[in-house]
């Protein structure tokens, strides 16, 4: 065998690459209230509710995102020890698509006809989810809740089953462009963007708001070539001083450690998607074999939608730290777990408000048409006419390892609409954790 | 010729009555794993002639299936009201088929590690092509089709996963009756001769680099079709679904089943997809907490592969030949196995 050794490496080196580099009737009509539990739709028995999700659990998108399904299926576990709801105890399938969508388009069709799930819970990702939405929609599987900031899921007549989640990134690029606007003016900016939808929509919302006479250097990066010297250095010869970046966060590391290595010192603004603090931290130390400290990425300016995980007196961050440390403690306290938690008290409480036997259709409904209010900073924007989810975001800055929020929550929509700031009132959890119908 | 057609012409008919059969008895999603299986035996397929029958190596096919994918993908449309399917198909095989002339005009150039290495780039590279032409390829998004119902004639239940796994499969019995004909065919030969030793075959008038570009072609049309079919079956064209990883798999797929046979090629494209998701089952079967489940699966699809390396050296047909060819021996005695003559020529000397 000529080829042996050559055939050896390759086996060695798909094993390699696979690995990982990180840690369930048809329903119509609306859901009865009062009654007993019964087996009220697919994925639904009289003791049980089935969800699922695709996420990356292996491959470069794991690290962080990961821990997205972990905290939903802790916060599940808080419920189901609390009684559950309406009696049924919560139970979510977890399928590894790393993101790669031909698994994501094989794993959502497992969930639908295999695992028989009720409804598709914080499908993560643009280019996987946006493979897997018709079929969703075309099999009548509530699309609930997608992890992306993408405007695509926003479609109540093509996609009637599909919830967006997370303020869209042009709503985000919005708010970031306008404090950019408003605090460096005059200043040079420069882009530093993903080469696809989530910098397109971002770069969309930033020019609303900045002159187009401040913005010196577009770049975008490809997010399968860790390689973004060229682009930092053009951005270095632009003369920019603030760089606004919509990057996922490994490439947000190295943004910061490339500028470092260029001495450069430019005002980082990054989206909210690239921005925890202690994912960042990890990436940072990971990529620079420990010697960059996370301390790098203090003084970044971005923007979160959810509440500072810092910030221990808010109601919210208290009983989501309280179940990080009871059920997933060995995980890191990021924006990731607060993510997941978030997201899944949101879903639990629509449950509770869909009735004693909820169906699809109603569950449906009720996120259209009760007004759902979490832990979220800005109300969310469902109803019959939007499936969009946050309305808006907050400016933070990095200190110390978390974001600490600065002025007052902005909402605005996602076309050429006013930024306005938030005024209504925050609400407090349930005092038990567990949301009620 | 006279013979061997009708005879793979019957064991294709055969098993496609069989396919027809089975993917009626297996449920959807079942249904979606089998249609997987054929798209990849398109792909396994083309590179186990490649490699076992021309001994050249390619760790570039998952790349050379993104050309065939994108080019069906392009024809179908976004709505999936462009021509019919089975011209998209063909224009998606011959889309692979050029790529293959060009990838074959370089590697008639080249050998073992540097044939390897050039074949590498094509699998890195050329799915980031995709980012150049954001508008026309979709970048990192990809292209979208809807996918076709089933006809009507079919009845209205038919289900869609079925009519999927009913596409892939003819598709893979095609390519399988084009390479069985041909490796049995006088171009077969003289792809093992130049295998074999490149100056006796050039001794013996074959033309070694013609040759080795026909057999990247023929290989790289396979892999375009299986990345038609996989356009039909999971509607996706984005490069994140053709890494490297992919064209690790095919060839993983290939040797496996063992390098050179068209039933190994089958019997390693059903591997791939199903020791995953056995490894799956089995790590979701011992509640193991999220993180550890994930990579176990990994872990004990890689660990099989190791395993099968020094029980199975020769793959799966390497494995049913020795133990047959023992049955044979013992009841014949020591009689020369005719059958397997070929088997065993074939092995020595690719040693």
């Amino acid at each position: 065998m000529r080829y042996l050794p050559i055939l050896g490496t390759v086996l060695a080196l798909a094993v390699a690459a696979c690995g990982s580099s990180g840690g369930g009737g048809s329903g119509s009509g609306s859901g009865s209230t009062g009654g007993k539990p019964t087996a009220s739709a697919p994925g639904i028995t009289a003791t049980s509710v089935t969800v699922g999700g695709h996420f990356p659990l292996t491959g470069p998108a794991a690290p962080g995102y990961s821990e997205i399904p972990r905290a939903i299926q802790a916060y599940f576990q808080y419920v189901n020890d609390h009684g559950g709801i309406h009696g049924r105890k919560l139970k979510m399938i977890v399928r590894d698509d790393g993101y790669n969508p031909v698994n994501t388009v094989k794993v959502t069709k497992q969930l639908v006809l295999q695992d028989k799930i009720f409804a598709m819970l914080g499908g993560l990702g643009t280019p996987t989810h946006t493979k897997v939405v018709d079929y969703l929609n075309s099999s009548r599987v509530p699309d609930i809740f997608v992890s992306s900031g993408c405007l695509c899921w926003d479609d109540p007549q093509k996609h009637p089953y599909t919830f967006g989640w997370q303020p869209d990134y042009l709503v985000e690029g919005k708010v970031l462009g306008q404090y950019i606007a408003q605090h460096f003016k005059g200043k040079k900016v420069a882009y530093f963007l993903q080469s696809d939808d989530f910098g397109a929509d971002g770069a969309k919302g930033l020019d609303m708001e900045i002159p187009k006479s401040q913005v010196v250097s577009r770049q975008t990066y490809d997010p399968t070539n860790v390689n973004i010297g060229p682009q930092m250095q053009k951005i270095q010869q632009s003369g920019a001083e603030v760089i606004a970046s919509f990057s996922i966060p490994a490439f947000t590391a190295l943004e910061i450690l490339t500028d470092l290595k260029l001495n450069y010192k430019p005002q980082l603004v990054v989206s909210s998607v690239g921005s925890d603090p202690t994912t960042l931290g990890g990436l940072l130390k990971a990529f620079s074999k420990g010697k960059a400290p996370a301390s790098l990425a203090d003084g970044m300016i971005t923007d979160g939608y959810l509440p500072s995980l810092g910030d221990t007196a808010n109601p919210w961050t208290s009983l989501f730290k309280g179940i990080h440390d009871k059920y997933i403690a060995k995980l890191p306290w990021d924006g990731n777990v607060g993510y997941g938690l978030a997201m899944a008290y949101t879903f639990v409480d629509a449950l509770a408000k869909a009735g004693t036997n909820p169906t699809r259709q109603s569950i449906v409904k009720t996120i259209e048409s009760s007004n759902l209010r979490g832990p979220g900073l800005t109300p969310f924007r469902y109803s019959k006419d939007s499936h969009a989810g946050f309305t808006g975001v907050q400016i933070g800055v990095v200190k110390n390892g978390a974001v600490e929020l600065q002025g007052q929550p902005m909402t605005t929509d996602d076309q050429s609409g006013a930024i306005q700031p938030f005024t209504g009132a925050a609400v407090s959890p349930p005092a038990n954790g567990v949301p009620k119908a | 010729m006279s013979r061997t057609l009708p005879r793979h012409l019957a064991i294709a008919v055969v098993a496609g009555v069989i396919l027809w059969f089975l993917s009626g008895a297996l449920g959807q999603f079942n249904d979606l794993q089998l249609a997987t299986m054929a798209y990849l035996f398109c792909g396994v397929a083309g590179l186990t002639v490649l490699t076992g029958l021309n001994g050249q190596i390619s760790l570039g096919h998952g790349a050379l299936m993104a050309v065939g994918a994108y080019t069906t993908a392009k024809v179908l449309g976004d709505s999936g009201t462009g021509p019919p399917l089975a011209v998209a198909l063909a224009l998606g095989t011959l889309a692979g088929a050029l790529a293959g002339v060009l990838a074959g005009a370089a590697a008639a150039r080249l050998r073992g590690p540097y044939l390897a290495g050039a074949t590498l780039t094509l699998a890195v590279g050329l799915p980031a092509l995709s980012q150049r032409f954001p508008h026309f390829l979709g970048a990192d998004n990809g292209l979208s089709v809807a996918p076709s119902p089933p006809p009507l004639w079919l009845g209205e239940t038919f289900p869609l996963e079925r009519w999927q796994a009913c596409i892939a499969c003819l598709g893979a019995l095609i390519v399988y009756l084009v390479l069985a004909n041909l490796t049995r065919s006088r171009i077969g030969r003289s792809l093992r001769a130049v295998r074999d030793d490149e100056v006796a075959a050039r001794l013996a008038g074959i033309n070694v680099a013609r040759t080795q570009v026909l057999a990247f072609v023929v290989s790289s049309a396979c892999a375009g079709l299986a990345g038609g079919l996989l356009i039909v079956v999971t509607g996706v064209a984005a490069p994140g679904a053709f890494t490297l990883v992919l064209s690790v798999q095919l060839l993983t797929g290939a040797i496996l089943g063992g390098l050179g046979s068209l039933f190994g090629a089958a019997m390693g494209a059903a591997l791939i997809v199903l020791i995953p998701q056995w490894a799956d089952d089995l790590s979701r079967g011992l509640n193991l907490s999220g993180g550890v489940q994930a990579n176990l699966a990994l872990a004990v699809y890689g660990l099989v592969l190791i395993l099968l390396m020094p029980l199975a050296p020769q793959g799966l047909m390497g494995a049913v030949g020795r133990v047959t060819g023992f049955w044979k021996e013992r009841s014949r005695g020591d009689e020369p196995r005719a059958e397997s003559g070929e088997e065993l020529r074939k092995e020595e000397s690719v040693r």
